[in-house]
């Protein structure tokens, strides 16, 4: 519940923080309407699309209505895919002002008390701090590797969890070993002639629970010819705090990368979660009103790539020989990296270069899995709405194995191959797992 | 506002799912895609059957309550603004093609389809339909029926009005009618049929409509011709219809649009250019060689800079929808976007874009011009700032302007976009007195409360003539 009191000062903060140009710059064409999940699997109602959003904020604006229940339940429901971005001819940023938004109304709202835990845990207890990554993802390695899980899992116990939460514990990688998550490289030199000095943007999921397919991504770069930096005082990405209303605890991460990052004299800082990387490259509109820092976030930015970019680049693909056995591949866009990073043909282009497979392409790979951050979990019944059109799309192309780009699209999806009982039929992979795959066919 | 026993009786009609009240699901509905227009509805209502639409219209006839029909809300005259009020009518449910009529070469269709859903459609079954608004991605066809929109190929395939053939209407007591069929010959007493086509929901609600389909053309070539020269494209476009060649497409874009669509689009269009004309001929093969090369021809003759042809299919794609994207991506310039349609006989396209740039000047206004010149129908767009008073004042005096051109050279104030409440005041000047006082009989006629969707084609006042003398 939002007090009237507390919807005032919303109102109040919305007219002097939003950006008013910003909002006017949507001239309400609906060409946003198609591309919008939401929309769509809302049964196309108006107020869950990108132009009914805008103009909702708007009218808090302008004093026509007040930021109310219904607001904010239009502005949660988001996906903050930003499909709507790309498609928009007036370049409207919509993804900055759904920002600007969900902080003002988080900030201004009192959570109740078990909510405002969890947050509080989560978004300034946890990710924040690597070693706490480290250790959360230790206990579930324990759980796996003990024969908790075992138990658990005969127990029944995981029936008393919302079905998706307890298939999507199923899902959940097998993680590696503390000694393991310790122990990681701060340099890497490149195998063969050096082209390239990178450095690598290693995220706390992907340093963690991902850890292989990090190592997987280091070892791509260095056979591309790439030196690697990995500074090891480097953060999170700030990317769950910005999404959620925390916008300062963005910032505040933000300054710890770019300080960490920008005296290595590199020429690119290489990123493989298109969530992460989104974030990362939006850096100097974060940081835009600190006269301090903005330089510094715009020359951040610019060395900002994602993994398939620079491997498309380097041609990858033509020096290195790259071969599978026989199969039907298909790729799911991570709709931070097609969206915000406007990478989209250069996975394409990568996966299309292995031998001996058959590339597929789903009808709308270009539309979210519905996994969005933590959205899977805090909207389930829309995220698994969404996930099981994905899942038709998917099974109509009979690709046994799906790509994506993103740990969080990772997930989702192998969440939906085990909820279609596909698991003997179709693997999710991470695109840097399955390039590797393709170089070690070879060796 | 609406009593309790009127929602409730509502409720009851479409059940409490379809029926919203709240200001949030009203806000979402105050607006189309007309700059500076917002107004409230009272309700908002998503009907699932003809049979509901029919007694949600008698009840509202009951207690006058006004009821605006609504598709994607992507038109451009203001013409789904619930301006008085009253109920906003969707057509969420009712969005299904009913039937594609192979031995007919016929198409029926629910009011809530998306058009390019539609069009899709039928080309899977090696059929055509023509009518191709630039918003064909989002539009419906309850709305391309209701404003009779056009497109890119209307100068070779004529607009919406010339493909309807039969339709199923609410009227304004609830009564529902059907008019027209799957006939190529049909005199049976008046033609409803294109009555209501173009009648903007002002005369009841369409509930179905059969629309007629063509054989798909066997080829199509798309190309682009630049020009230094803004009245050399103008020529080129009246050149080419007078020497007996109908393209498809025709289209014509100023400078200042090429630079915001390259812009949105990046397919490398020219922005070192005054002026491009988009060209397409569809056909069979020999036909639309012969035909391009004649145009192409003539292009050089009229002084164009270079003359290209897209090699591929996806390069014709990325340059027609790059022109679709057009008035939006006007926005990119300045935070409102003010579009007109203004049309003339397309033998005066030279004078009319001669005569916009003079008017720009005269009020020191930018405007982007582009537009389906083979056919007349021209969009100045304003790029301004609504927040500015002074500058949206002069905006109005040159657009009132601009009309006042499009009458004098034998055109009309709108080609496609409808009259909506954005038009209204100026639609005497093309009808006169006595020509609104006819359509006002009909109205009254067919809809004596005045409940559907009032305020708009008739304007309270109209505006004071503008005479142009030049």
């Amino acid at each position: 519940m939002t007090t009237v009191k507390e919807q005032q000062v919303i109102q109040e903060q919305f007219k002097e923080r939003m950006n008013q140009d910003e909002l006017l710059n949507c001239m309400r064409c609906g060409f946003c309407l198609p591309t919008c999940p939401t929309y769509i699997e809302s049964g196309l109602k108006e107020a869950h699309s990108p132009r009914g959003r805008i103009a909702l904020m708007k009218a808090v604006v302008d004093g026509i209505i007040e930021p109310d229940e219904e607001v904010e339940r239009s502005l949660e429901l988001c996906l903050g895919c930003r499909a709507c971005e790309p498609v928009c001819p007036s370049g409207v940023k919509y993804g900055h002002l759904l920002e600007e938004a969900r902080d003002i109304i988080n900030q201004n709202k009192k959570h109740s008390l078990p909510v405002k835990m969890v947050r509080n845990a989560v978004l300034n207890g946890l990710f924040p701090h690597q070693n706490r990554m480290q250790m959360v993802t230790g206990l579930l390695g324990f759980y796996q590797r003990s024969g908790m899980q075992t138990l658990t899992r005969k127990t029944g116990m995981m029936k008393l969890f919302p079905d998706h939460l307890a298939t999507m514990e199923k899902v959940l990688p097998q993680v590696p070993t503390m000694k393991k998550m310790k122990n990681r490289p701060e340099f890497l030199e490149a195998l063969g002639p050096q082209t390239k000095r990178v450095a690598f943007f290693k995220g706390c999921l992907m340093d963690t629970m991902f850890l292989e397919s990090n190592d997987a991504t280091m070892k791509l770069l260095q056979l591309a010819g790439c030196e690697i930096v990995i500074p090891p005082d480097q953060a999170c990405c700030g990317a769950l705090h910005g999404h959620s209303g925390e916008k300062d605890a963005g910032k505040e991460l933000a300054k710890r990368n770019i300080q960490a990052f920008e005296d290595l004299e590199v020429d690119f800082i290489i990123t493989n979660a298109g969530g992460c990387g989104a974030f990362l490259i939006d850096y100097d509109h974060l940081l835009k009103d600190d006269p301090d820092w903005k330089e510094r976030a715009k020359a951040f930015v610019s060395k900002i790539k994602d993994i398939s970019e620079i491997l498309y680049e380097l041609d990858f693909h033509k020096k290195n020989h790259l071969e599978l056995p026989e199969q039907v591949i298909t790729y799911q866009d991570s709709c931070h990296l097609r969206n915000v990073m406007k990478t989209a043909s250069a996975p394409r282009a990568l996966l299309q270069a292995i031998k001996g497979i058959e590339y597929r392409e789903m009808k709308d790979a270009d539309r979210c899995c519905g996994s969005a951050g933590i959205y899977n979990i805090v909207e389930s019944e829309m995220s698994m709405q969404i996930l099981d059109y994905k899942m038709i799309q998917t099974k109509a192309t009979l690709a046994t194995t799906v790509v994506t780009a993103n740990p969080g699209c990772l997930l989702q999806m192998k969440l939906g191959i085990e909820r279609e009982g596909l698991t003997d039929k179709m693997r999710g992979v991470h695109i840097v797992d399955l390039l590797l795959e393709a170089v070690g066919q070879e060796k | 506002m609406l009593s309790n026993d009127v929602k409730q009786k509502l409720k009851a009609i479409v059940g409490v799912e379809n029926f919203e009240d709240s200001k949030s699901a009203c806000l979402v509905y105050s607006y189309d895609a007309t700059p500076n227009f917002q107004s409230m509805p009272d309700g908002v209502i998503s009907p699932r059957t003809t049979q509901e639409v029919s007694e949600i219209v008698k009840l509202c006839n009951e207690h006058k309550i006004p009821i605006v029909p609504r598709g994607s809300g992507s038109n451009l005259c203001g013409g789904t603004c619930p301006t008085e009020g009253g109920l906003v009518l969707l057509f969420r449910h009712m969005n299904k093609i009913l039937e594609i009529d192979e031995e007919n070469l016929t198409v029926t269709v629910q009011p809530g389809v998306v058009t390019l859903d539609m069009i899709n459609a039928v080309e899977a079954k090696g059929l055509f339909y023509p009518p191709d608004p630039s918003s064909m991605k989002i539009s419906t066809m309850g709305g391309n029926i209701n404003e009779n929109s056009g497109g890119l190929r209307g100068l070779k395939y004529g607009v919406t009005r010339d493909y309807v053939m039969a339709l199923e209407v609410v009227l304004a007591n609830g009564d529902i009618i059907r008019t027209g069929g799957k006939l190529a010959k049909d005199v049976a007493g008046y033609d409803l049929t294109r009555l209501y086509v173009g009648s903007e929901g002002t005369l009841g609600v369409i509930t179905e409509a059969t629309l007629k389909l063509i054989p798909i053309p066997e080829t199509k070539k798309t190309m682009l011709a630049l020009y230094q020269d803004l009245e050399a494209a103008a020529k080129t476009v009246s050149k080419i219809i007078a020497n007996k060649i109908i393209p498809s497409t025709l289209e014509f874009l100023d400078q200042p649009t090429l630079k915001v669509v390259e812009d949105f689009a990046q397919i490398g269009l020219p922005t070192d250019v005054q002026a491009v004309l988009l060209i397409e001929q569809d056909g069979p093969a020999e036909v639309v060689e012969k035909d391009m090369k004649k145009m192409a021809e003539i292009c050089h003759a009229e002084k164009a800079v270079s003359v290209k042809v897209a090699q591929t299919a996806e390069e014709a794609e990325a340059l027609t929808t790059a022109r679709r994207a057009a008035l939006s991506a006007c926005a990119r310039l300045k935070p409102t976007t003010i579009l007109e349609d203004a049309t003339v006989p397309r033998s005066e396209i030279a004078k009319m874009v001669n005569g916009i740039n003079k008017i720009a000047e005269k009020y020191k206004l930018d405007i982007c011009t582009f537009g389906h010149a083979g056919d007349g129908n021209l969009h100045p767009t304003c790029p301004t700032d609504a927040r500015n008073h002074e500058e949206m004042e002069r905006v109005e005096e040159a657009f009132a302007e601009i009309f006042a051109l499009a009458i004098e050279l034998g055109g009309t104030i709108t080609g496609e976009h409808g009259v909506g409440v954005m038009k209204a005041p100026y639609l005497e000047w093309k009808l006169g007195k006595e020509g609104i006082a006819a359509m006002q009989a009909i109205k009254s006629g067919l809809d004596p409360n005045n409940i559907m969707n009032p305020g708009k084609v008739f304007a309270k006042d109209s505006r004071k003539r503008l005479v142009v003398t030049r």
